[in-house]
């Protein structure tokens, strides 16, 4: 879920209770800075000057210039990755987004089922990607799982064995687990509708479809704009769901990013490499979410609301 | 598509702009099956989870079985899950109490010292922190880890999430602080209270909704977590939950009933404290994102 943070978030300016006397109260914020210098700042500028050393994780760090970045982009696994990265990105963002619009429209308009919904939608953000992995991967067995359950023979695959198959498989759990956190946000967007805008359409003589692409759509950009946000950035860091459930195969049709990043850092004992891998993986990041905010022209204002 | 009347009598249940939207089909039929799609796996996990491996192999996958056995789940206990259980518990506990802690003190302080340019600093850097990802960083908070002496320990874990955890903390928390009139704090003030009696007296309980949210949307991130357990603990009994589940689904191997009552199992804590704190997550989390 650390993969939730938004990166568009407003920053309110200082009104009512602000003003206080300065100085004394800096001291309260010294413990919260510490703890995130050491693990938050200190690591990220960390991660840069790693990736100018070689380091096999155990022995002794030598700083090394550029040879692992060298290392690096000559490999051919490295525009592989990416590629990976970003069909898994922009294939879950078009499965994803579509169907949590549909739903928010529905959720904001029927008070009566929303209630219920939301308390059953909200289970998959619960558990860990390690358990919903665990979960498909032997609900994906074309021997006994849910095909042969069923008895639809289109489910009777080798979902998790065939390269075009299992990125779809990541795409769909991906989505089984978000969907229903995006469908919450867009209907708080949508509740947000001014009801005189579609009283006036309605007067006018608009049809639902003209409504909808009309009004509903132009109202609830900016929530579309951080829904993508998040959804953009967070499939960058999907590492538990892809380690778990196709640990990057079959061969590496599914080694994205991070997992790359992983194998090179972690089990191949090439830190310089691995962590180039992750400083393009922070700058990746941060070109999306410009990309996005520009995208929304106020680039600092969100319009994420919720239930 | 015919127009549609402002007029229209009132439906029971829908909202004023939901009888505007009227009857959307298309999404209604989208969210019942998008119930269906969340549920099954749900419903697939538990059933299996008291099927016996024979019934398993050998019945419908999809049909709860005739006879309900308690087997599978003897076997997860059998094989340390208290332990791994405890193991989260400590983690999750050690790391999110604390980290609330800190970020509440600096979001009070955030909002309190508004002209201060250090804090003002501060507060930049901790929303830029909202961007880093965990896995960018973790080659050197491994380092670090190992400089400390702190690999394979549980404390290794609990520092890494305590400072992942503060960003959007602050965020939220200042948030809602700065939601607490000005008065307040200027008759505290006038009452001889000190910025650190307020903290506790004033903004505390007046704050506590969003600390709920805070401390349990935290709490799931780390009893969650994957990728520092992963990482900086090596040693079976320093295992957390989802480290855990990972070696049952080796060690069971072809056993899906013994793996689906260990999902089920080590679900259902965090599947009753949703039940129980369901309300405060869902409207504190979206009025604090909403800000």
């Amino acid at each position: 879920m650390t993969a939730l943070a938004p990166p568009a978030v407003r920053v309110k300016e200082p009104t009512a209770a602000g003003r206080g006397r300065s100085g004394s109260v800096a001291w309260m914020a010294l413990p919260a800075m510490l703890m995130f210098f050491a693990f938050g700042i200190i690591p990220l500028l960390g991660v840069l000057g790693l990736s100018f050393t070689t380091w096999d994780g155990i022995g002794t760090i030598h700083f090394t210039g550029l040879t692992s970045w060298k290392a690096e982009l000559k490999d051919p696994e490295l525009p592989h990755s990416l590629l990976v990265t970003f069909e898994i990105m922009i294939l879950s963002w078009l499965v994803q987004t579509p169907i949590s619009i549909l739903i928010g429209v529905f959720l904001a308009a029927f008070k009566r089922y929303r209630g219920f919904l939301a308390v059953l939608y909200f289970i998959p953000l619960l558990l860990s990607s390690v358990a919903i992995s665990i979960t498909y991967k032997a609900l994906l067995d074309p021997n006994f799982g849910l095909g042969t359950g069923l008895g639809v023979g289109f489910l009777n695959q080798d979902w998790l064995g065939s390269s075009k198959l299992a990125i779809w498989v990541l795409v769909f759990v991906v989505s089984w687990q978000y969907v229903p956190f995006h469908s919450l946000i867009y209907q708080g967007a949508v509740r947000q509708i001014p009801v005189s805008m579609l009283e006036a359409a309605q007067i006018d003589g608009a049809g639902r479809l003209r409504q909808f692409f009309s009004i509903t759509l132009p109202q609830i950009k900016y929530t579309i704009i951080t829904s993508s946000t998040l959804m953009v950035v967070g499939s960058l860091t999907f590492f538990d769901l892809i380690y778990v459930l196709t640990n990057g195969g079959p061969g590496d049709s599914t080694r994205a990013l991070a997992l790359e990043m992983y194998r090179k850092g972690f089990m191949a004992n090439l830190m310089g490499p691995a962590s180039a891998i992750a400083v393009i993986l922070v700058l990746v990041g941060l070109l999306l979410a410009q990309l996005l905010r520009r995208l929304g022209g106020r680039g600092d204002e969100s319009q994420l609301e919720g239930a | 598509m015919a127009a549609i009347h402002a007029s229209a009598p009132a439906r029971k249940g829908t909202t004023p702009v939901g009888r505007l939207l009227r009857l959307n089909w298309l999404g209604g039929t989208f969210a019942w099956l998008w119930l269906v799609v969340v549920m099954v796996p749900i419903y697939w996990i538990v059933i299996t989870s008291v099927k016996t491996s024979e019934n398993y192999f050998f019945t419908n996958s999809m049909l709860p079985p005739h006879e309900i056995t308690f087997d599978n789940y003897k076997l997860v206990f059998q094989n340390d899950i208290v332990h791994y259980f405890l193991n989260s518990v400590i983690v999750s506990v050690g790391a999110v109490v604390p980290a609330v802690a800190i970020s509440f003190m600096a979001a009070y302080a955030i909002v309190r010292g508004v002209g201060n340019r250090w804090l003002r600093t501060m507060n930049t850097l901790f929303l830029m922190g909202l961007a880093i990802p965990l896995q960018a960083v973790i080659i050197p908070v491994y380092l670090i880890i190992i400089r400390l002496h702190l690999y394979d320990t549980l404390l290794a874990i609990i520092l890494p999430s305590i400072a992942f955890a503060i960003p959007l903390s602050v965020l939220v928390l200042s948030n809602f602080i700065r939601d607490v009139p000005r008065e307040l704090f200027e008759s505290m003030r006038m009452d001889g209270a000190t910025e650190w009696g307020t903290l506790w007296r004033l903004a505390f309980p007046l704050t506590r909704p969003a600390l709920v949210t805070v401390t349990i949307y935290n709490a799931l991130g780390i009893w969650n977590g994957f990728l520092l357990p992963l990482v900086l603990t090596q040693s079976p009994d320093k295992r957390t939950i989802p480290l855990a589940l990972v070696s049952f689904q080796g060690q069971f191997q072809v056993n899906v009933p013994a793996i689906a009552a260990a999902v089920t199992l080590t679900t259902l804590p965090i599947i009753l404290l949703y039940a129980i704190g369901r309300r405060q997550l869902l409207s504190g989390l979206t009025a604090g994102f909403g800000k």
